[in-house]
């Protein structure tokens, strides 16, 4: 019996979450409304255009849920535009986000999609490099304390862990390397 | 190990991270800033909207380099801008300039009647038009990384959206009821290539994602280009065309999103103004009709 899990499937690329997650044994639902978090032991949220899911998530209190999801026990993954939604600061522009993680993030920080790359990253905890792809990608400008860096790319953290929340600047669910999704289940048991 | 750029997965995973939103035509920075305000999840920067070109007449080209990059510097989302069909030297230009997608669009005036652009020859992904699948499979095999229905742009009348939309997605569902023998005599039909044609065969769906164009211009609209099998929309003249596009935008990127709940549909429906004018498409003459450009 694998935990409950869910992918934000507001906007973005929830579908390639979903697939990862059913190749690792798991039945993951898409969430598009508040009341579907209900249940969950963990949330997914996919790489996308944050300034939308941050548009969309003003239909409906998802802050102050996603927050209460937080502080009750669930876990969150987010991939690029997931991880510039659950750090503590957002520049390049500046706006809003969920603070679950103690970081600062920049937005597009590599350039534009001509600059789009794809890498083989060691991850600490995990038997294989894994094959990802960075698009369009934010990067860390500034960590807390608490926030563990599990895997670097060019000296920069690009895949960080603070307790239940996990953020990743690139994105490994596009690429079929199922690695992470694999360890990240593995932490709701 | 060396980081690698351009490829085809970077290029299908721009259009991954777009899936599920809403690409909006805009002409000018303050329009780019409505769509974005709005939820856009990318722009398409254009001097005219569709609806205009087809008014205006005459040829239409690639956009001044200056409005694209007006608009690039005002958004942070990303920004696509059209390259005319078969013109490899405007697709290099706006690769130069950093646009994050080119669609070599019918919408404007063919510049090769021919040979389309080899895709694959460049580091910045491609969109294509296309009415049923053989057109798809084309596209991707020069190197298209994202497929849209062509539809019939700047009418305001989603009918050949559908059209190419059922098209393809008819096309699609025959492919997976064939035997493998009969799959070399289908790509002959289609004309289109045999490795494309088997791997649809296999999956079930586009090797590449599959996004409509080409005619919405209300939030139902969105949410049935969505039922039919788009995984995003894009909406040129619909938005900045109707009476209210700020509230027209917002409205269709709900109906996008929400497409399977029709309260939400219908909440956003209301009070939106008077829509673009549409055309109906019988009164169009054949030879002025976009999607018959390319082939």
């Amino acid at each position: 019996m694998t935990a409950a899990v869910g992918v934000l499937a507001l906007q973005g690329d929830y579908e390639a979450h979903a697939k990862a997650l059913q190749r690792c044994g798991a039945a993951p639902s898409e969430v598009r409304r508040v009341a579907q978090l209900e249940g969950l032991a963990g949330l997914v949220i996919p790489g996308g255009e944050s300034t939308t899911l941050l548009n969309l998530m003003r239909d409906e209190p998802w802050f102050e849920a996603l927050r209460g999801f937080h502080a009750r026990g669930g876990s969150v993954f987010g991939t690029c535009a997931g991880a510039i939604l659950v750090s503590r600061e957002v520049r390049h522009p500046s706006q809003d986000s969920l603070g679950l993680l103690d970081a600062a993030i920049e937005r597009n920080a590599y350039g534009r999609q001509v600059d789009s790359f794809e890498t083989n990253l060691e991850v600490a905890g995990l038997p294989a490099p894994l094959s990802v792809a960075f698009i369009r990608a934010p990067r860390f400008v500034a960590l807390g304390a608490g926030v563990e860096v599990m895997a670097r790319h060019a000296e920069a953290p690009v895949l960080v862990r603070q307790g239940r929340v996990v953020a990743a600047t690139f994105h490994p669910e596009i690429t079929g390397a199922d690695g992470l999704h694999a360890w990240w289940l593995g932490t709701l048991a | 190990m060396t980081d690698s750029i351009g490829t085809l997965r970077l290029k299908t995973g721009l259009a991954e991270m777009l899936k599920g939103g809403v690409i909006m035509d805009v002409t000018n920075a303050e329009q780019a800033r409505i769509a974005e305000d709005a939820g856009a999840c990318a722009v398409m920067a254009l001097e005219r909207v569709p609806s205009d070109i087809r008014k205006d007449g005459g040829v239409a080209r690639m956009t001044d380099p200056r409005i694209i990059e007006q608009i690039m510097e005002t958004v942070s989302i990303p920004v696509m801008a059209k390259c005319r069909i078969g013109h490899f030297t405007e697709a290099r230009v706006l690769e130069a300039m950093g646009v994050d997608y080119i669609d070599e669009s019918e919408v404007l005036t063919p510049a090769d009647e021919e040979f389309h652009v080899d895709k694959h020859a460049f580091t910045v992904p491609f969109v294509c038009g296309c009415r049923n699948l053989g057109e798809a499979l084309r596209r991707i095999g020069e190197g298209a990384a994202m497929i849209r229905t062509k539809g019939e742009a700047g009418t305001g009348n989603v009918v050949e959206a559908v059209r190419h939309m059922r098209a393809l997605m008819a096309g699609i569902k025959r492919l997976t009821i064939l035997g493998p023998e009969e799959l070399m005599t289908e790509a002959k039909n289609l004309g289109a290539p045999y490795e494309l044609v088997r791997m649809v065969a296999r999956d079930g769906k586009l090797p590449v994602p599959n996004f409509s164009a080409g005619g919405i211009a209300t939030p139902a609209d969105a949410a049935l280009m969505r039922a039919l099998g788009a995984e995003a929309n894009f909406v040129g003249s619909g938005i900045f065309k109707s009476q209210n596009p700020a509230k027209v935008a917002k409205a269709i990127v709900r109906a996008t999103t929400h497409w399977q709940d029709a309260k939400i549909v219908l909440e956003v429906s209301k009070d939106l103004g008077e829509p673009m004018k549409g055309l109906e498409i019988g009164s169009i003459p054949e030879n002025e009709r976009l999607q018959g450009r390319g082939w």
